[in-house]
């Protein structure tokens, strides 16, 4: 009984977390820079690397990790790789 | 009764989560500038999510994906605060003039 509460709770988190990666897409449409938008996006691919592990939790699919592990590497490499790319001689790291 | 602290340190966890999450949407909503977006991004983010995978990582208990969540935990933190850094340092490399509180509208159009 406990174990189907504790997924339920984990679906009911990954809900949330849905929600407040819906309200990043207010700064990455809005925000004035293109910097402002990399960070919304940068955010976003947090919660949505947060999101594939309570699904692999609650759902009892451990495979989703590998693609939550993926999800963040390419999340850094774009976050990387695009403030490099607007600036002119791109020395930011 | 370890079945039940296990069931509360998880659902702690989560709570915890969720709330450290909360406070970064708002930041990264209401905050005026690139620079502070930057900055709470780079740390309540960053701890939100690490509290959520330590509840998947204590969920899962003791087999070969839990390694996987904490692999994840540990590239998190490293990560996300460093590509903050490189966001904000493109942003200064870039000419957005910082907020302060003589503009009183979102600065950054150039």
């Amino acid at each position: 009984m406990t174990a189907e509460l504790l997924d339920d709770i984990f679906l009911a988190t990954a809900a949330i977390f849905v929600l407040l990666a819906i309200a990043m897409l207010y700064r990455a449409v809005a925000g004035p820079t293109t910097q402002d938008r990399v960070l919304a996006v940068n955010v976003l691919g947090t919660n949505t690397v947060v999101i594939l592990a309570l699904l692999a939790a609650g759902l009892g699919q451990p495979w989703f990790l590998d693609i939550a592990l993926i999800y963040a590497l390419l999340n850094f490499l774009m976050a990387v790789a695009i403030s490099k790319f607007t600036v002119e001689r791109g020395g930011v790291l | 009764m370890i079945e039940t602290l296990r069931f509360w340190a998880i659902v702690v966890l989560l709570v915890g989560g969720i709330l450290f999450t909360f406070v970064s949407a708002v930041g990264v909503i209401r905050l005026p500038d690139v620079y502070s977006r930057a900055h709470t991004a780079s740390q309540t983010d960053t701890l939100g999510a690490g509290l959520a995978l330590a509840a998947v990582a204590l969920a899962l208990g003791w087999q070969g994906a839990t390694i996987h969540t904490v692999l994840l935990l540990f590239f998190v933190f490293i990560t996300n605060p460093t590509a903050a850094h490189a966001i904000a340092r493109a942003a200064a490399e870039t000419g957005v003039k910082p907020w302060t509180a003589d503009t009183d509208e979102e600065v950054g159009e150039k």
